[in-house]
């Protein structure tokens, strides 16, 4: 039993397919015992209020609303639902703020506040990540050894440019925007945020965030950091609520820049709400990536990557590998490798340190995987799913693998955020690069082959901002990353990072 | 059209100013032209009023020409904007008379500009194998990684050319676009567009491919907003969007997630000083126009 008496389900056995030995209809021979991390360490509070100005205050008309825990449906929190005079407020926070104390503090000053953030992201660690998955559903161990550490190394990674901004750019003076407002999506609620939130504030510039309605839990333990790290007042500001509250920050007169990640249609409206101002953007929007499998690849280390691409996080990635393109000569056997693979994927509680896939992130998130799925099928594709059992409550869905996918099934063209992977073949490496870059989106993808030439030769035709080449779903603050084509522009992350956050001067 | 006195013996042989898609010079599909004038009034010729259906078959040469342009090594596309300076030169006095005569300048600010646009070709030459090194990174991720950042072209860059300086301001616009390895469909100064015609003559017979650059004269109410609009269009260089119609052209730029390089806030086109190098010839003009690639690499035996 977990603390709050949830039951934790048993891995029951998934069955065998046919012709691998296990029996057809077979449970596998072995379970796991349940391994649940401490819910209590998150000490979710009942309620929680906007962080504007430094302060924690209930929105203007009082109104809250009500975020869930995914893998049990249950309420978790009441939540400030911000009104446009609290962005408002929010916007003019920071703008104070950043006239009369962050722009002007020393940049080696700014530079220690974000290596103290950085620190107290290290030292409650655990706590950030248990809020994680409770708050998301994603999995303990990914929020534990992915969200959480890189969300600290982010802040570590741009302190240390905050008084070295003048080696980024060398003849220029690189001056603060002004007010940045950031808005992010679900699917790593802290990680976008210190993606949004670090490279701001190096560069001198204060904020006004909006988590997603579904996750805003960790962004208010976030407040609480920087309370604790005693950062001035308005410097950052959180406002929850809906995405019009977004929209109203996207349109305020007083903002100097945009900083959006979520789906290509909001990133539109978003370009087109900040048309004819002289506000900067940037954007990280959808992906459909190619992972391309070669017959020459390593095939196991293949398989992982290919599982690790699009069933981590539930697939709800952005940069997810959610087209399989597998060589034609292996493609039977490494879709059966595959099938195998998938067998032991453990989906089920996000708290158990053993899960691999968690909750879907919400209702709506559920249907529209549901949605899509279907339409695969109804378009003819040949769907696969390990016959695991799905604990009773909460918005779980089974790891999906589609064949016979053609390139024009919604499943191989929209993005579907979630564990479903879409497989196709190619014969040439010409075909390979013709059916990847067949896509509005430019984000990520993925080579396997031991041939390095052939690697550099498909990195250098692939229309994507990130390439990892027998490797998949890597992230470093120092590495940077964003898309090509409709997955939107600038990066964030490195050195470039930066400079979505400077107006560059003559010296 | 302004003649000269009869008596001098000779009728001048006038130039029809045409398109400039794909390598070729056609006259607009639409049959339509505009007269324009010197800055004086005296008329000069009837260029085409190029149509949407002229700036798609511009963006069709574009695009089949960007593969083959971003293909080049960085060394080849410097060696061949360095060529446009070249024969630019040997055309100097033909350039010097059209500017003066667009722009209603003296002969000796005209030569200023133009001796700078040579020079702009030249300099934006020497970034070709550079901005890579300036630009891209290798990065050290805290894993056994190999990670490096490329800059690679945009594409098919939609240049709405600067209105006051015709020949000066084009070039600043369009050797950033090339030299990093996109293609251009440009739309010239509305008012003053012979000189960028001039400069097509020079693109024709240089290394530049055909494709590479193609110029449409017309009203920028109408070419503007096309380009914002077509999809096979990745980026809109806006310097030279009129003020009025620039919300327009940057909403339908929304439909496609185009990257819009704005005239930097505060800055009038007709103010703007071509000649002072710091401010008109900037690296970061070459990067508006790229796309930053990460590459990761695991490092084992």
């Amino acid at each position: 039993m977990t603390s709050d008496g949830k039951a934790i389900r048993p891995w029951s056995g998934p069955k065998g397919p046919a012709g691998w030995g296990l029996g057809d209809g077979q449970a596998i021979p072995w379970e796991y015992a349940p391994a649940p991390e401490s819910r209590d360490i998150a000490k979710v509070r009942p309620q929680y209020g906007l962080f504007i100005g430094g302060r924690d205050v209930p929105a203007s008309d009082g109104a809250t609303f009500t975020t869930v825990d995914p893998s049990t449906e249950q309420p978790l929190a009441l939540v400030a639902r911000a009104t446009t005079d609290d962005a408002d407020r929010a916007v003019r926070a920071a703008r104070r703020a950043q006239s009369r104390t962050w722009g002007r503090l020393h940049p080696r000053e700014r530079a220690k506040y974000l290596f103290r953030i950085a620190r107290i992201l290290q030292e409650r660690s655990r706590e950030f990540a248990v809020l994680e998955s409770i708050d998301s559903g994603k999995p303990i161990k990914e929020s534990r050894d992915v969200d959480v550490p890189l969300a600290a190394a982010h802040f570590w990674y741009y302190a240390g440019w905050a008084d070295k901004l003048a080696y980024a750019f060398p003849g220029r003076n690189a001056r603060p925007l002004g007010v940045v407002a950031q808005i992010i999506p679900w699917n790593f609620p802290l990680l976008m945020l210190a993606w949004k939130i670090a490279p701001a504030l190096a560069a001198g510039n204060t904020v006004v965030l909006k988590p997603a309605s579904t996750t805003p839990l960790t962004a208010l333990l976030f407040a609480e950091v920087c309370r604790q790290a005693r950062l001035p007042g308005g410097v950052v500001n959180i406002v929850t609520g809906p995405g019009e509250i977004g929209m109203h920050l996207v349109t305020h007169p007083d903002v100097d820049k945009v900083a959006f990640t979520g789906s290509t249609s909001v990133g539109k409206l978003i370009q087109k709400g900040i048309a004819g101002t002289d506000k900067a953007l940037t954007l990280e929007l959808g992906g459909k990536a190619a992972n391309i499998v070669f017959e020459d690849a390593a095939l196991d280390q293949a398989v992982e990557g290919v599982i690790n691409g699009i069933y981590f996080n539930q697939g709800e990635v952005c940069c997810a590998g959610s087209r399989l393109l597998v060589q034609e000569s292996i493609a039977g056997p490494f879709i059966e490798k595959l099938k195998a693979r998938l067998l032991t994927i453990r989906v089920g509680d996000p708290l158990d340190k053993n899960t691999d896939v968690g909750a879907i992130n919400s209702r709506a998130q559920l249907d529209k995987i549901t949605e899509l799925v279907a339409a695969g099928t109804a378009e003819g594709a040949e769907l696969y799913q390990p016959p695991c059992d799905l604990p009773d409550r909460g918005f779980f869905f089974r790891p999906t693998l589609f064949t016979n996918v053609a390139l024009s099934h919604r499943i191989a063209r929209e993005e579907i955020f979630g564990p479903v992977l879409a497989v196709l073949t190619f014969r040439t490496p010409d075909e390979a690069i013709e059916k990847a870059n067949n896509t509005e989106y430019g984000l990520s993808a993925g080579v396997w082959t031991e041939k390095g030439s052939r690697i550099l030769a498909m990195v250098s035709r692939l229309k994507a901002g990130v390439v990892w080449a027998n490797t998949f779903n890597k992230f470093d603050p120092t590495s940077p990353f964003g898309g090509y084509k409709e997955s939107g522009f600038g990066r964030e992350g490195g050195m470039h990072g930066l400079h979505a956050y400077v107006s560059l001067e003559d010296r | 059209m302004a003649d000269r006195d009869p008596a001098e013996g000779r009728i001048e042989v006038w130039k029809t100013y045409k398109l400039y898609i794909g390598g070729a010079f056609p006259r607009t599909e639409s049959g339509r032209t505009y007269l324009v004038a010197a800055a004086d009034g005296t008329p000069l010729a009837n260029a085409c009023r190029a149509s949407r259906k002229d700036v798609r078959d511009a963006v069709r040469a574009a695009r089949s020409a960007s593969g083959g342009w971003a293909g080049r090594t960085a060394m080849n596309r410097g060696q061949i904007l360095y060529r446009v300076a070249e024969l630019m030169e040997g055309r100097r006095a033909q350039f010097v008379e059209d500017v003066a005569q667009a722009e209603g300048l003296s002969a000796g600010t005209a030569r200023a500009a133009v001796d700078r646009a040579i020079d702009r070709w030249v300099w934006y030459a020497g970034w070709a194998d550079k901005i890579a090194q300036v630009l891209g990174s290798s990065n050290p991720v805290a894993g056994p990684y190999f990670n490096f950042t490329i800059p690679e072209p945009t594409g098919v860059v939609g240049i709405v050319a600067p209105e006051t300086s015709s020949l000066l301001g084009l070039v600043s616009r369009l050797a950033p676009v090339l030299v990093g390895g996109s293609v251009a469909v440009v739309a010239t100064s509305e008012t003053r567009p012979l000189p960028a015609i001039t400069l097509a003559e020079v693109l024709a017979t240089s290394d530049v491919p055909g494709g590479v650059v193609n110029i449409l004269t017309g009203l920028k109410a109408e070419l503007a907003p096309a380009m914002a609009a077509h999809d096979d269009i990745d980026a809109i260089d806006a310097w030279g969007v009129p003020e009025a119609l620039r919300r327009e052209v940057e909403l339908a730029a929304a439909e496609n997630v185009k990257r819009v390089a704005r005239r930097p806030k505060g800055v009038l086109d007709a103010r703007f000083d071509w000649l002072d190098d710091r401010a008109a010839e900037r690296p970061e003009w070459i990067a508006a126009f790229l796309e930053m690639k990460t590459v990761w690499h695991p490092i084992g035996v």
